[in-house]
């Protein structure tokens, strides 16, 4: 298969990375850029694993072939702040760890985007992720306690 | 509290698991399976398209050692011999760099099988032209026997009797499988998921005819196990060191989640029949009991399943005429295995459902029918093991109905469903119970070994090959040294469980890591105390001195697992002690059901349990509502389909488990009943949260329709037809 060069903004850094036409940007970041962190679960969508912010929205990265995002911003799992993280943390949203990265990156973009909570619950925003260990409610809890203060609450 | 040591390398992305490791120069490796369930197979057509110069092809003539999966029973190939038994059975293995070419060569091959008449429903007796397995395709057949149940039952003023039906079950592990195998000098070295280091060394010692000193498996952070990770990685671990070895290089094989879900093992299907004799207000005077699973294939652990499955069918209640019979038996379905629970959630779902059936034709409320019967301490189990563990069980009940107002919501739903056109509310009960460890002489027989070292550096090692998996072991071990030795966690380091460094604590299985092993933890820091020549209350600022003094020594400690005196099993009558402690708890369901659809939400979850001793109140939370939340999934959702044997829904687009927006928040709350030989008092927990769900959302959906259904999943499609 032909290879295509594609170049893009990666956790704010210009990358150019040469993979075959057909290749998903989860692979490319994972085997091709050794971003490890955002993990294959189903490989069709349903999990939310492997989720990455494409132009800041997140996007389940098996599903995008890689030179969709040619001149377009991916951020991933890596760049995220360790500090901002420790209300996941102490509320128990993580356990196996599996499902971790993605549910990182949906809840970084719920509190980055409080205005969403006037008409979606935490509950319904994180439904795209699937995890077997928590039950939710850790990760649930975890994302409120991140929430900047009454912003965006209804 | 101690927050989850690994909590924030994971949160960050940087926790490595198996197909995260930094691997160069490797092969990917993949499977050939069966396209039938039983049959000759003759012959095996590679296709023409495809440059095999190229691969690396492993058959069943490739094994070093004996054609065999070591397990209970040596009854299990590593790869097919010229017989298949089950779709998806390994034929082949290929291995090639490019992973792409690789899958393209796997689907090149054609394994032809001349069929034979499989068996594929464990309820019908076998034909006798299907009997694959000893004279009845029985593959175990065991009997709990206590008083005169035929006696009691013609006795008894009233008699209930009920079928149950419990269907299979994925574990979906967010991570698949995975392996790694390597040759480090004359060394085979394991990397991958797994729960059981040393089931993986013993099934590669026995398979690859190498001893132990050639051999070294090391646990990669595992991405759940749920019991999935119990005995399959040994397949896939031979699988990679067979292509490893004759590809002179690294060969990973990562499961995608398709073949994950078809060819790995699930939770047995059950079928269990009860009949019951009663008081006319519901005083149980006879249980009599069949339970009968589907074991699949292969033996695997369905004998172990269907003791832990009989063992617990009774229920948490005292009768004094019990009869439980039940077998495992053979189909040519892909075998099934260890998950969560282990038989007991079949048993318990179909106990306890009973009890509402039990409650509704008596006329006899569900929750007195409950504390009428519930053991009290100096009462036995079906075993005849007298509880004497000081445990308030009704109290475990009251606390439930406290936090669920069942009594308050239960007439809000009666004047809601007197009136709604379309929706019905309900609220359900389950109470159950656990047994912490493994079974009996179990134990005993694992002879279980555990270290905590003195580092050069002042802190302490914790060396065991219990593994963490996201249960939470790296953190309550780390608290349970900490604790015992007055130091801080920083103090402590949990050593990576690695068989080339690590004793053989035994599996982690059976919700045996906090209870059993943690109990080793803390021996073993007695007797690292002992061994610095310090007196059983050092602590802290004298036990890091002596550390200081004797680094260089290297002083380790050791604990070996010693069986509590008072308790006595005997595994020939099934009588006694089957579990050094019982965990107890109450589990209440609200449900809201659409009649329209036959949907099922359910809209609140009570979790109360008596667990001895909460060691880490986050982690043990979250061990209860994630197994709640996967009994929510077994219960409403949770549907294997099947042909020949072989799941077809085997992806998360169609074999549905809850997301966030299906479960409600989970309510928990715990009680405490210290146990004398478990870490800090603690019982065992990490099973008994997926036992109750499934009969407490039942329960509910009978009392807010005035239906009756005795199967799971109950799916909107089975629920309308109970409607009809």
């Amino acid at each position: 298969m032909p290879a295509l060069a594609v170049s893009f903004t990666l956790n704010g850094a210009a990358t150019t990375v040469s993979a075959p036409a057909a290749e998903r940007l989860l692979d490319t970041l994972r085997y091709r850029l050794g971003l490890t962190g955002a993990k294959e679960g189903c490989g069709e969508g349903e999990c939310g694993a492997c989720t990455v912010w494409l132009d800041g929205l997140p996007v389940n990265s098996c599903l995008v072939p890689t030179y969709q995002v040619r001149n377009r911003r991916v951020d991933t799992v890596e760049a995220a702040d360790a500090a901002a993280l420790e209300p996941l943390l102490r509320a128990g949203a993580t356990q196996c760890g599996a499902c971790t990265p993605g549910v990182v990156m949906t809840a970084r973009w719920i509190v980055n985007h409080p205005e969403v909570l006037a008409t979606h619950t935490v509950r319904e925003l994180m439904a795209g992720n699937l995890c077997r260990c928590t039950g939710y409610d850790g990760i649930i809890e975890g994302i409120e306690a991140a929430m900047p203060a009454q912003a965006g609450r209804p | 509290m101690l927050q989850r040591r690994e909590g924030l390398a994971k949160l960050t992305g940087r926790e490595r698991y198996v197909d995260d490791l930094p691997l160069d120069g490797f092969f990917w490796g993949m499977t050939v399976r069966s396209p039938a369930p039983r049959g000759r197979v003759t012959a095996i057509r590679f296709g023409r398209d495809v440059d095999w110069s190229q691969f690396i092809v492993v058959d069943h003539r490739d094994l070093p050692g004996p054609n065999v999966v070591h397990l209970i029973e040596q009854d299990q190939p590593v790869l097919a011999a010229g017989v298949v038994r089950h779709v998806h059975e390994p034929v082949l293995l290929l291995a090639h760099p490019d992973r792409d070419e690789l899958r393209r060569a796997v689907q090149a091959v054609e394994v032809v099988v001349a069929p034979e008449p499989p068996a594929l429903d464990f309820r019908e007796p076998p034909r006798p032209d299907q009997i694959q397995y000893g004279a009845d395709n029985v593959l175990k057949h065991l009997k709990i026997e206590k008083g005169d149940v035929e006696r009691a039952l013609a006795d008894a003023p009233v008699v209930v009797e009920g079928v149950y039906e419990t269907g299979a079950q994925e574990h979906v592990y967010l991570e698949p499988q995975g392996m790694i195998a390597s040759l480090e000098g004359d060394t085979v070295v394991i990397r991958g998921s797994m729960q059981c280091p040393y089931y993986v060394l013993a099934a590669l010692t026995h398979a690859l005819a190498r001893d132990e000193s050639r051999l070294r498996v090391i646990q990669a952070p595992t991405g759940g196990g749920f019991g999935g990770k119990e005995e399959f990685p040994s397949h896939l671990a031979i699988h990679a060191a067979l292509l490893a070895l004759k590809a002179r290089r690294p060969v990973k094989m990562i499961y995608d989640r398709g073949e994950d879900m078809a060819a790995t093992t699930k939770r047995h299907p059950a079928r269990v029949r009860h009949r019951t004799g009663l008081t006319k207000d519901g005083r149980l005077l006879a249980q009599d009991i069949e339970v009968l699973m589907d074991g699949g294939a292969y033996v695997t652990l369905s004998p172990v399943v269907l003791s832990r499955g009989i063992i617990h069918a009774a229920g948490p209640y005292a009768c004094e005429h019990v009869r439980i019979d039940g077998r495992a038996v053979f189909t040519n379905a892909v075998p099934f295995g260890a998950f969560r629970g282990f038989g007991a959630p079949q048993t318990l779902f179909a106990c306890e459902r009973h009890m509402d059936v039990i409650a509704r034709t008596l006329g006899v409320d569900p929750v007195e029918l409950r504390r009428i019967n519930l053991i009290r301490d100096g009462q036995s189990t079906a075993t005849g093991q007298v509880i004497t563990d000081g445990a308030d069980r009704v109290a475990v009940v009251e606390r439930a109905l406290e936090l669920s107002d069942w009594r308050g919501k239960r007439r809000a739903h009666a004047a809601h469903n007197a009136t709604h056109p379309t929706t019905r509310r309900g609220m359900g009960l389950a109470t159950f119970y656990h047994g912490g460890g493994f079974t009996g002489g179990g134990e005993v027989y694992l002879k279980s070994r555990l270290q905590v070292a003195g580092l050069e550096d002042g802190r302490v090692e914790v060396r065991s090959a219990n593994i963490e998996m996201g249960q939470g072991a790296i953190t309550v071990f780390t608290q349970i040294a900490a604790d015992r030795l007055g130091l801080a966690p920083e103090e402590v380091v949990i050593a990576e469980a690695d068989t080339a460094r690590v004793p053989n604590s035994g599996p982690t299985v059976a919700s045996r890591t906090t209870m059993v092993v943690g109990r080793l933890v803390e021996r073993a820091c007695d007797d690292l105390r002992r061994r610095l020549g310090l007196p059983e209350s050092a602590r802290g600022d004298a036990v890091r001195a002596a550390l200081r003094a004797s680094r260089r020594r290297g002083v380790v400690g050791e604990a070996v697992y010693e069986k509590p005196p008072a308790i006595n099993w005997n595994d020939t009558t099934y009588r006694g002690d089957a579990y050094g402690a019982f965990a107890w708890a109450a589990y209440v369901a609200e449900v809201e059901v659409d009649l329209r659809t036959g949907a099922v939400r359910v809209t609140d979850f009570v979790a109360v349990q008596e667990i001895g001793k909460v060691i880490n109140e986050t982690l043990a939370r979250g061990q209860v509502q994630g197994g709640v939340a996967q009994g929510i999934g077994w219960a409403l959702m949770e549907e294997c389909k099947w042909k020949d044997g072989a799941m077809t829904n085997n992806q998360l687009t169609n074999y549905i488990i809850p997301t966030s927006d299906d479960v409600p928040s989970i309510r928990v709350a715990f009680l405490e009943a210290p146990y004398a030989h478990g870490a800090q008092g603690a019982k065992g927990l990490g099973e008994l949260p997926i036992d109750g769900p499934a009969p407490a959302i039942l329960n509910a959906v009978a009392e807010a329709t005035g239906t009756d259904p005795r199967e799971i999943p109950l799916t909107p499609e089975r629920l309308m037809a109970l409607f009809d």
